[in-house]
Parts: structure tokens; C-alpha cells; sequence
């Protein structure tokens, strides 16, 4: 296996691992937003809540989002050491430099990474922990068995403005994570061709945009709205 | 026209450096070396240590004249070594900040000079064909497509002189190793030795210190021969294979 570790500590080895678990997690956010725009239903939660239950209990969803906390987790490690050893790389600061040809995102991937972190462990209290610990309340649908009344959760978090606040400048913040992120991962996979250049910076401003707004969009709506 | 130069003053690599301020009086059909030069020549007639900096054929071909010029490596204009830099895009009045090349691969020597053998080492890890001496071969005898020695030629144009590295907000080395990977990769008689050229140059820039590629794209705007991130690509899917599907 030496070959194997020689190849993922070297340098485009992690750019490789950097590359993939962030597509990943692209993916990750596609399914995970798909599923939370249930949340916008007029039923008092109760498709939300019944997907909620299906998404905990379905043991090869299960599986996946054992997969995703791993990757999560391996993706924010890796950028944390890639960020330092760059760092390090210049221990020298310019006095003057040149900003013209790079994009803010592209020069704080590193910063913006770590403030997703934060609202990351900040979701997983509020939501995720909630759930596990049984801190929530139960609904009964129909003749189903009960089911842990998530969208209550979500309802009244919703309703404090500095949740929404937080919520929306997060979002922001992914966006031009994503913005640099998802053209440069295909780099990263050394695709980089004029005959799929402009089709990639596409995709990569579509999902920079569409998926934070999509996000942002539930609180803001559930404090307007609910 | 009338300068105010600040450059960096450094002893060597073991004395902590500084700016120190200097006027010229230039005129705007003189190159930034030139320019240079005249300073240069006050400092000496005054007495005073005048400031290192690097050169050699002062028509943009060597790559040995890099420094940062207002945050610039080879200064603002595109595609441009700092030797190729004429006086006349600075105004009367103007304050000029001149910095050395900065990144752990590169430490400095004097002032405005890097120790740049780094590349060098790179080279030496890998950046050859073998060929056995005598008679030469019929050119003709080996076919090579036209798209593919445009590409070659593109990326032989690098001249190493380290711009990517400096402008790089990782100090990076990948333009350079790129370019030098994908001339030769690119050509049957380079071609042969891809997969160990590729895993001992990437082995031997990783171990100068230089930092990780970040896809920023810096060294593509700053290279004065305007090397193509593309290439930095085809390293990445060469240095794959060579990784992880070699024979
Ligand atoms: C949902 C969350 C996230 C998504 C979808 C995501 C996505 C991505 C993508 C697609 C890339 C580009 C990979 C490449 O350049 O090859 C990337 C890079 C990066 N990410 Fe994330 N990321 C997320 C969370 C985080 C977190 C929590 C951190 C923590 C520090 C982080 C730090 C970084 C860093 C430092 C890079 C740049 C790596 C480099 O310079 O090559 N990311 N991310
Ligand atoms: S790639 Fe461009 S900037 Fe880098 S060493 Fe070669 S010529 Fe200089
Ligand atoms: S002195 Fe040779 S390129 Fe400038």
C-alpha cells in the first residue's frame, strides 16, 4: 500500500481527495436541500416529518449519511492542513499584494471553509443533536406509528431573528465556496478543455447561486410566513 | 521623470530585511532595469551598498530578471518580463514598491535576489529524455501531430523564471513542473519516460516546500509567457495515471 499513501500525501494527491469529497458534498447538498423544500408545504409538517423518518431509519440512507459525516469530516481536516502548509509556504508576507487576477474566493476557500464549519456544528446542535437525544416532540399522522416532530424544531428556531440571520449569511458564505469550488475541483481532476470549459463554469455559477438561495430561502420564509 | 523607489533591503538569507527609500530621475524610454541601473550607479558614486538584483539577457528570454513590482511579479503588464518593462508605463511622481520573489522554495540571497536552484532540482529529477549519442534520426521518421507540437511549443516557452511561484497566493510550483512536464510528455521522444518523470518531478517540487495548487489561477495571469493553467491539468491526469495505472 505505500504506493497508495505516497500518492494521497502528495500534493495533487490531496488536491485529489479535496476535489472528490467536495463534489461529494455538492452531491450531499442537492439531496438535502430536495428534501427540506418539504418543509415549505402548507400540511403542518407532516410530509417534512415523514421524510425525516424515512431518511433515519432506511438503513442504507443510514449508511450514506454515516459515508457523508466521514467525508465531511476528511474533506474539513485535509482543507485545514492544505490551508496551513499554503500558509507556510510563504512565511514571508509582500508588503503590497496584487489581488487583480485572483477571486476573493479563490484566495480565502480556507476562511470560508471554516466558517461553514462553524455553522455546521452550530446546525448539528440545533437539529441533528436535538433529534438523537429524543429532545423532540412526537406527531401521530393517520394511522401511522408516531413520528418525532422535527418541523416543530424548525418552526420555532425559524422564528428568532437571529437564526435567520445566521442561516442567510451561511448560505452566503457556501456560495462562494461553491463559486470557486466546483470549477476548480474539475481542474483538480485535470478536466479542463474549451469544448467543456464554459459548460463546468456554468454549472459551478448555477449551483453557487441556486442551492444556498434555495436554502436561505426556507428560514426567511418561515419567519415571514409560519 | 522622478521616482520614489521602495525596495528591499536584505543582507542574506539569515539578517531580517526591510524597505528602504530611494528617488530616481528616469526617463520613461528606459527599462525597469535600466532604471535600476541609474539607481544604482547614484548608490555607488555616493558610497553606498548598491541594491542586488538579477539579470542576464535583458531581452526576455533567460527568465532571471523576477521581482515584485507593486505586488506584481515582472510588474503590470501582461505577458512582460520586468527586463521587457519600459519606464513609460510609470508616471512622474510615482512610488514604486520592489519586493524580492517571496516563498520558502525561494529563500533570499541578497536584496532583490532569490536562490531559485529549486527549479533546478526539479529539472534534475526528471525534466530529460535519454538519448543515446550518435547519429542523428531522420526528423521526418517520427510523425507528431500538429495540435500536439503547438502544445508542446506552448509549454516549452517557459523560461523559469519563478513569476508563478511568486504570484501564487500559495507559492506554488505547479505552473513551472506543468509546463516542464507537458513539453516533453507531449512528444513521442518524451513521451517514453512519462510516468517516472512525472512521479520524481512532482516527488522533488512537493520537497522544495513550495505549496499546494489552490486553482486560483495567478500564475496564469502573471507568467510573462503566459503558460496555460491547461497545463497544470494534464499534470494532474498524468500524475494519476502515473500514480495509480502505471504498467
Ligand atoms: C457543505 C459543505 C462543503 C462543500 C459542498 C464544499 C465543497 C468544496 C469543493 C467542491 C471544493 C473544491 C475542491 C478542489 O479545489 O479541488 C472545496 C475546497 C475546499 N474546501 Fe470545501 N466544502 C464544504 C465544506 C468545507 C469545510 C467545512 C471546510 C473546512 C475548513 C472546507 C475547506 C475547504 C478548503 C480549504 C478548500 C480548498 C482546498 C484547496 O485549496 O485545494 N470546506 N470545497
Ligand atoms: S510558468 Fe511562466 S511564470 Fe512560471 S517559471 Fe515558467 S515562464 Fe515563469
Ligand atoms: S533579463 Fe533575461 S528575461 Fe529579463
Amino acid at each position: 500500500m505505500s504506493w497508495f499513501s505516497q500518492f494521497l500525501k502528495s500534493s495533487i494527491g490531496k488536491k485529489l481527495i479535496m476535489s472528490l469529497t467536495g463534489l461529494f458534498l455538492v452531491l450531499f447538498l442537492v439531496v438535502h436541500l430536495s428534501g427540506n423544500l418539504q418543509l415549505l408545504s402548507d400540511d403542518g409538517g407532516e410530509s417534512f416529518n415523514m421524510y425525516t423518518k424515512f431518511m433515519t431509519s432506511n438503513p442504507l440512507i443510514k449508511t450514506i449519511s454515516y459515508v457523508t459525516y466521514f467525508l465531511i469530516l476528511l474533506h474539513t481536516i485535509q482543507g485545514i492542513m492544505i490551508w496551513r502548509q499554503n500558509r507556510g509556504a510563504r512565511a514571508s508576507r509582500y508588503a503590497v499584494s496584487s489581488t487583480k487576477h485572483t477571486t476573493f474566493a479563490s484566495r480565502n476557500m480556507g476562511a470560508l471553509g471554516t466558517i461553514i464549519l462553524i455553522f455546521l456544528l452550530l446546525h448539528m446542535y440545533q437539529f441533528w443533536l436535538q433529534m438523537k437525544i429524543d429532545a423532540t416532540e412526537m406527531v401521530v399522522y393517520g394511522d401511522y406509528e408516531p413520528v418525532k416532530d422535527l418541523y416543530a424544531l424548525v418552526a420555532v428556531a425559524f422564528k428568532q431573528p437571529l437564526y435567520v440571520i445566521i442561516y442567510v449569511l451561511s448560505m452566503i458564505v457556501i456560495a462562494f465556496h461553491l463559486r470557486h469550488g466546483f470549477q476548480s475541483a474539475f481542474q483538480t481532476l485535470g478536466l479542463n478543455h474549451i469544448k467543456y470549459n464554459g459548460v463546468i463554469r456554468f454549472l459551478g455559477n448555477a449551483i453557487a447561486i441556486l442551492i444556498p438561495l434555495g436554502f436561505a430561502f426556507i428560514p426567511v420564509f418561515f419567519y415571514l410566513f409560519r | 521623470m522622478k521616482l520614489t523607489l521602495k525596495i528591499w533591503r536584505q543582507k542574506n538569507n539569515s539578517t531580517p530585511g526591510k524597505f528602504e527609500s530611494y528617488q530616481v530621475q528616469a526617463n520613461e524610454h528606459m527599462s525597469f532595469l535600466e532604471m535600476l541601473d541609474v539607481l544604482n550607479q547614484d548608490l555607488i558614486e555616493s558610497g553606498k551598498d548598491p541594491v542586488a538584483f538579477e539579470h542576464d539577457c535583458r531581452e526576455g528570454i533567460c527568465g532571471a530578471c523576477g521581482v515584485v513590482i507593486d505586488g506584481q511579479p515582472h510588474g503590470l503588464l501582461k505577458g512582460t518580463t520586468t527586463c521587457q518593462l519600459h519606464m513609460r508605463f510609470f508616471k512622474d511622481g510615482d512610488t514604486v514598491t520592489i519586493e524580492p520573489f517571496r516563498a520558502q522554495g525561494f529563500p533570499v540571497i541578497k536584496d532583490l535576489v532569490v536562490d531559485r536552484s529549486s527549479f533546478d532540482r526539479i529539472i534534475q529529477a526528471g525534466g530529460f529524455i535519454s538519448v543515446n549519442t550518435g547519429q542523428a534520426q531522420d526528423g521526418n521518421a517520427i510523425p507528431v501531430e500538429k495540435e500536439d507540437s503547438d502544445a508542446s511549443m506552448d509549454a516549452a516557452a517557459c523560461i523559469g523564471c519563478g513569476a508563478c511561484v511568486a504570484a501564487c497566493p500559495n507559492a506554488s510550483a505547479m505552473l513551472f513542473t506543468s509546463a516542464k512536464v507537458s513539453h516533453l510528455a507531449l512528444l513521442p521522444q518524451g513521451e517514453v519516460e512519462n510516468e517516472k518523470r512525472v512521479a520524481n518531478m512532482v516527488k522533488q517540487m512537493d520537497l522544495e516546500g513550495f505549496g499546494n495548487c489552490s486553482n486560483t489561477y495567478a500564475c496564469e495571469a502573471e507568467c510573462p509567457k503566459e503558460i496555460s493553467v491547461e497545463n497544470i491539468a494534464r499534470l494532474n491526469r498524468l500524475y494519476f495515471k502515473s500514480s495509480l495505472a502505471s504498467e
